[in-house]
């Protein structure tokens, strides 16, 4: 496995595929602390993150917005998805194979159908737009992720730790309390990451479902970046490539669960 | 193992996909059928006058923009991720690159494609370079174009194609590589024909996760296309929100819909079928 096995070739297209990922987000990095209101470098200047944390209220307010809709969703999508993961896995149904469909639709839908179809649906029964219906549509989104992170971790391990409960007299709670979810820790904690990461990255679905006075941070980036450069989002853009990194350094661990989807 | 408490657990996984998922699917798809409401919205009239109007030249001309748009952003993906997967199989440092590639992959969708209007937008680094350098009188129209929608696709969806090519290769067992080396095969043929059959079903899923988001994409052509580069996304969301032409907006739904169940099953298909050894002439 020395280098040289993998030639100049690969050498390359791995340089050219990072500078390619990267040279965006070192620029928008660079530019952010430019004094300049252009893309002209005028000097070093923090006034762009001064502006950021201290005068833009309404991002704040659509941040705070964009939490509680991960929180809850993630909440509610891992607390259905997980139940329903279990509750396949474990015990025989003759509809397991329909569910399942069901369950995963979502991966398999673009987003803009399954926002225009909560728009319509949402108006059809006279659900007002904003966060709850916002809530509803991450929560479903959510839950196929769940499911496959949890059915996973129910793979991976030996189903003959849950009949040596039931042999020892363990009642079905006490064996889903005291195995089952200990077992699967890592996997409800990874799922409720994944969640939260979706929804508070969501555009598209949340743009169709959102009504006014339901600003969620995408929608608020969207509706900065749509009249151009601005140096506020360059600013924005660096705390959020932090926040990334530093979110996925102290989750690292979970990757296994996250990547195998 | 048989249960009574087991309904008890997937109750609310039923209900609420089908009660959430399933019926606003089921609307959109009676829609299609209806008539036009007035002020918007529809009438309890049953006609296939939406399809009617997607049968026209125009809608024809959107969704192959749609499909030669997608379709050449999935193969450019496909072409960097392959080498860049090998790279990182093979490497001593998996986390380390997995890690590199997770962080653009997690880094905000929108952040991702506002960093190309920063560069390449009319007020972009590229062209207030050019200005103050002087070569340029006015701004170049590096974004709008169907161009920078492929541009941006490929950059916002490459780890889709990264992560499962890597994980597939990842088994691979590289000393066949050599083998087909000993017995004369010449590096890109030993690539070729013994690496690429033995990670098709990667490829598969690579190509399933990046067409798709490509396919049925909105965010990208409304931010960096211009109307050359409108995909059927644009168009579903116009006559929505805009144009209030509900039927017809579900009609162009249940294509997309459709159009990626073909897509969706095409892969699958292909994907799962063994590998054919081809003999090396």
């Amino acid at each position: 496995m020395s280098p040289q096995k993998r030639g100049l070739f690969t050498w390359t297209m791995v340089l050219v595929t990072l500078a390619f990922f990267y040279l965006p987000l070192l620029l928008l990095t660079f530019f952010s602390f430019n004094h300049s209101k252009s893309m002209v470098w005028e000097g070093a200047s923090f006034r762009w993150y001064a502006a950021l944390f201290l005068h833009s209220p309404d991002l704040w307010a659509s941040f705070g917005k964009s939490i509680m809709i991960a929180l809850s969703a993630s909440l509610v999508a891992t607390l259905i998805g997980s139940l329903g993961a279990i509750g396949l896995y474990w015990y025989a149904f003759k509809s397991k194979r329909v569910i399942t469909v069901l369950t995963l639709l979502p991966l398999l839908l673009p987003e803009i159908i399954m926002g225009v179809s909560f728009l319509i649906f949402f108006s059809k029964i006279g659900l007002p737009l904003g966060l709850f219906s916002i809530f509803i549509a991450h929560t479903t989104f959510c839950i196929p992720y769940v499911f496959l992170i949890m059915t996973a971790r129910l793979d991976e391990f030996d189903y003959s730790v849950i009949e040596a409960a039931y042999d020892l007299g363990a009642q079905e709670w006490v064996v889903l309390t005291n195995v089952i979810l200990p077992i699967c820790r890592p996997a409800i904690m990874a799922s409720l990451l994944m969640s939260a990461t979706l929804s508070l990255e969501d555009f598209v679905i949340t743009f169709f479902v959102a009504g006014p006075g339901s600003t969620t941070l995408p929608l608020y980036i969207y509706s900065m970046i749509r009249f151009g450069v601005s140096p506020v989002i360059n600013a924005l853009s660096v705390v959020l490539i932090v926040g990334t990194a530093i979110i996925a350094v102290l989750t690292s661990r979970l990757f296994k669960y996250v990547i195998q989807k | 193992m048989k249960s009574r408490s087991g309904y008890a657990y997937i109750a609310p996984l039923s209900l609420w996909m089908g009660l959430l998922l399933l019926a606003p699917i089921g609307i959109i798809l009676s829609y299609s059928f209806l008539k036009r409401g007035l002020y918007g919205g529809v009438s309890n009239q049953i006609t296939l006058e939406a399809y009617q109007q997607l049968w026209s030249p125009l809608y024809a001309k959107v969704f192959l923009n749609t499909l030669l748009l997608s379709g050449i952003a999935t193969v450019i993906m496909i072409l960097m991720a392959i080498p860049t997967a090998y790279f990182m199989a093979r490497s001593k440092r998996k986390t380390l690159w997995l890690f590199l590639i997770i962080i653009p992959f997690w880094t905000n969708f929108l952040i991702r494609i506002y960093a190309w209007i920063a560069i390449l937008g009319n007020n972009g680094i590229v062209n207030q370079c050019l200005l103050r350098v002087g070569w340029i009188d006015q701004p170049l129209r590096l974004l709008y174009n169907p161009l920078s929608v492929i541009l941006v696709l490929v950059y916002t969806y490459l780890p889709f194609a990264i992560l499962p090519l890597f994980s597939t290769i990842e088994k691979f067992d590289f000393s066949l590589l050599e083998a087909a080396r000993d017995l004369g095969a010449t590096r890109f043929q030993a690539f070729y024909k013994v690496l690429i059959p033995a990670i098709k079903s990667g490829i598969f899923s690579a190509l399933l996760f990046c067409f798709i988001p490509a396919f049925g994409q909105y965010a990208v052509p409304a931010l960096v296309g211009d109307s050359r580069s409108y995909m059927m996304g644009n168009i579903i969301a116009r006559e929505l929100t805009i144009t209030r032409n509900w039927p017809l907006s579900a009609a162009i739904s249940t294509l997309l819909t459709l159009a990626t169940l073909f897509a969706l099953m095409v892969f699958v298909i292909q994907g799962s079928r063994p590998a054919r050894v081809k003999p090396i002439e």
